[in-house]
C-alpha cells in the first residue's frame, strides 16, 4: 500500500508542482521582492524530486535514514538563506506546509475518501509536520547566527583603544558594561599599553548608560589590572546621575583618580607627565 | 636545588624571573631575598616578572608577602614587565597586589626607584635644571 501511495505521487508530479505552486503564488504571504517566481518554481521542484525520492523506498516516518539526507538538507539549506534574507517565520513554514495540501489533494482526487486515503493522509501529513518542524528549527538557528555575529561585531567595534599622546591611552566605553565585555576591554587595553608603552590610561566612561554595582567591579578591576602592569588608569566622563548612584550604593572609588570630562582627565594626564600646553604664539601668514 | 639570582646594583636588588614559578622556587626567593636585603641594607627591590606567564594565588602572596617584609626592612619593592594575562588573573584572584609598586619595564621601574629614595634631592635638581633634560 505504502509503495503504491508513492507511486501514485510520482505519477502525479506534475499536478502536485502546479498545485503547490499555485498554492504559494495565491497566499497573500508571497515575496516577490525577495525571489522571482521563476526561482521559486525551480526551488519547489528541486525539492519535490528531493521528497518523491525519499519515499519512494515506502520509508514515510524515520527521517534520519538515508534516503531523506538530500532533502533535510536541501531545507535547512533554504531555511538558512530564507533567515537571512529576512523571510519571516510564517512565509518559510508555509513554503513548506503549502505542499502538504497539494499532496492531499492529490490523493483525495485518485482514491477518493476510502480508507486507504485516510491513511495516506495521515502518513503525508505526519511527514510533512516533521519536515516543517527541521525547517523551523534550521530557521531559529539561522537567525540565532545573525545575532551571535553581530554581537561579536558589536563586542569587536565597541572597544576601541586610542592613543592620544605619548604615553597616554584613552579608551570611551560606549554602552553597558557585563563580564563579558569588561573581559574584552581589559584585554585590549592591557595589551596595547605593552605594546605602546603608555603609562597613563584614561577610561572614559560617558558612554554608559547606567553604573551599578556589577559595573563599578568591572571599573575597579580593570583599573586594578592596569595598575598592576605598572600603568595610572584615570575614570573620566562620571555623569551626574551616576556620581549620584555610585554613592547610593556604597561603592568606594576613593582610591581612583576620577574626572568629569576627558579634557580635565587628559590635563591631569599631561600633569603626571610634567608636560605643559601652552598657547603659541600667532604667527602672521602673509 | 633551583635558586633564582639576586644582583646588586648599588643600593638596589635586581631579580629577574625567567622561569615558571613553581612554590618552592617562590619560597626559596622569598627567603633568599630578605636575608639579602637585611645583609646588604638593600634600599629598593626591582623584581621582573616579564617572563612569567602562568601565577596562582601563592605566586601573588608570595609577591605581597615580599612587598611587606621588605617594608619592613626599609625598601622599597617595585614589580615591572607583569604581563596583561597576569594582571587579569591577579585581579581575578582578588589580590590587586596593594602596597607593592609596579612599572612596565625594568627602565621605568628604575625611575620610580630612583624617584622614591631621592625624592628630595630631585626636588633640588629640578630647582635647578626644570626642563629635566640632562639626557
Amino acid at each position: 500500500m505504502n509503495n503504491a501511495l508513492a507511486d501514485l505521487l510520482l505519477k502525479n508530479q506534475k499536478e502536485i508542482l502546479e498545485q503547490w505552486m499555485k498554492n504559494q503564488l495565491s497566499n497573500n504571504t508571497l515575496r516577490e521582492d525577495l525571489m522571482s517566481n521563476e526561482n521559486l518554481r525551480r526551488q519547489s521542484q528541486e525539492l519535490l524530486d528531493l521528497f518523491l525520492k525519499a519515499v519512494k523506498k515506502g520509508n514515510y516516518d524515520d527521517l534520519n535514514t538515508r534516503e531523506y539526507e538530500g532533502i533535510i538538507e536541501m531545507l535547512q539549506g533554504i531555511s538558512i538563506s530564507r533567515a537571512q534574507q529576512g523571510y519571516s517565520p510564517k512565509e518559510t513554514a508555509i513554503f513548506v506546509f503549502s505542499l502538504k495540501e497539494a499532496l492531499i489533494n492529490t490523493i483525495v482526487k485518485a482514491d477518493g475518501d476510502s480508507k486507504e486515503a485516510v491513511n495516506s493522509i495521515l502518513i503525508i501529513n505526519n511527514l510533512l509536520d516533521q519536515l516543517g518542524i527541521i525547517t523551523f528549527e534550521t530557521f531559529i538557528r539561522g537567525r540565532e547566527s545573525v545575532i551571535l555575529r553581530q554581537t561579536q561585531e558589536i563586542n569587536e567595534i565597541s572597544t576601541p583603544v586610542i592613543r592620544v599622546w605619548e604615553g597616554i591611552l584613552a579608551l570611551p566605553i560606549i554602552g553597558t558594561l557585563d563580564s563579558a565585555r569588561t573581559q574584552i576591554v581589559m584585554e585590549n587595553l592591557l595589551q596595547e599599553i605593552v605594546n605602546t608603552g603608555s603609562s597613563i590610561a584614561i577610561l572614559d566612561i560617558s558612554g554608559v548608560p547606567a553604573v551599578d554595582s556589577l559595573v563599578a567591579q568591572h571599573l575597579i578591576k580593570t583599573v586594578s589590572a592596569t595598575r598592576l602592569m605598572g600603568a595610572e588608569c584615570i575614570i573620566s566622563g562620571i555623569r551626574a546621575e551616576i556620581a549620584q548612584t555610585i554613592v547610593h550604593l556604597g561603592i568606594d572609588l576613593s582610591n581612583i583618580q576620577t574626572k568629569a570630562s576627558l579634557a580635565s582627565a587628559l590635563k591631569l594626564a599631561f600633569a603626571m607627565l610634567q608636560l605643559e600646553v601652552k598657547k603659541g604664539e600667532r604667527k602672521i601668514i602673509k | 636545588m633551583d635558586r633564582i639570582p639576586i644582583l646588586k646594583m648599588g643600593n638596589f636588588l635586581l631579580v629577574t624571573i625567567q622561569v615558571d614559578m613553581y612554590d618552592r622556587l617562590a619560597l626559596n626567593l622569598e627567603n633568599d631575598l630578605v636575608t639579602m636585603i637585611r645583609r646588604v641594607e638593600a634600599k629598593g627591590v626591582l623584581i621582573d616578572i616579564s617572563a612569567v606567564s602562568i601565577v596562582d594565588s601563592f605566586m601573588g602572596r608570595i609577591l605581597g608577602n615580599i612587598a611587606s617584609m621588605s617594608k619592613i626592612l626599609d625598601a622599597e619593592t617595585v614589580v615591572v614587565g607583569m604581563q596583561p594575562a597576569v594582571a587579569i588573573t591577579l585581579v581575578e584572584l582578588g589580590l590587586p597586589l596593594t602596597g607593592v609598586h609596579t612599572a612596565l619595564d625594568v627602565e621605568k621601574g628604575m625611575i620610580l626607584l630612583k624617584n622614591k629614595l631621592n625624592l628630595i634631592e630631585e626636588d633640588d635638581d629640578e630647582d635647578k635644571d626644570p626642563d629635566d633634560s640632562t639626557e
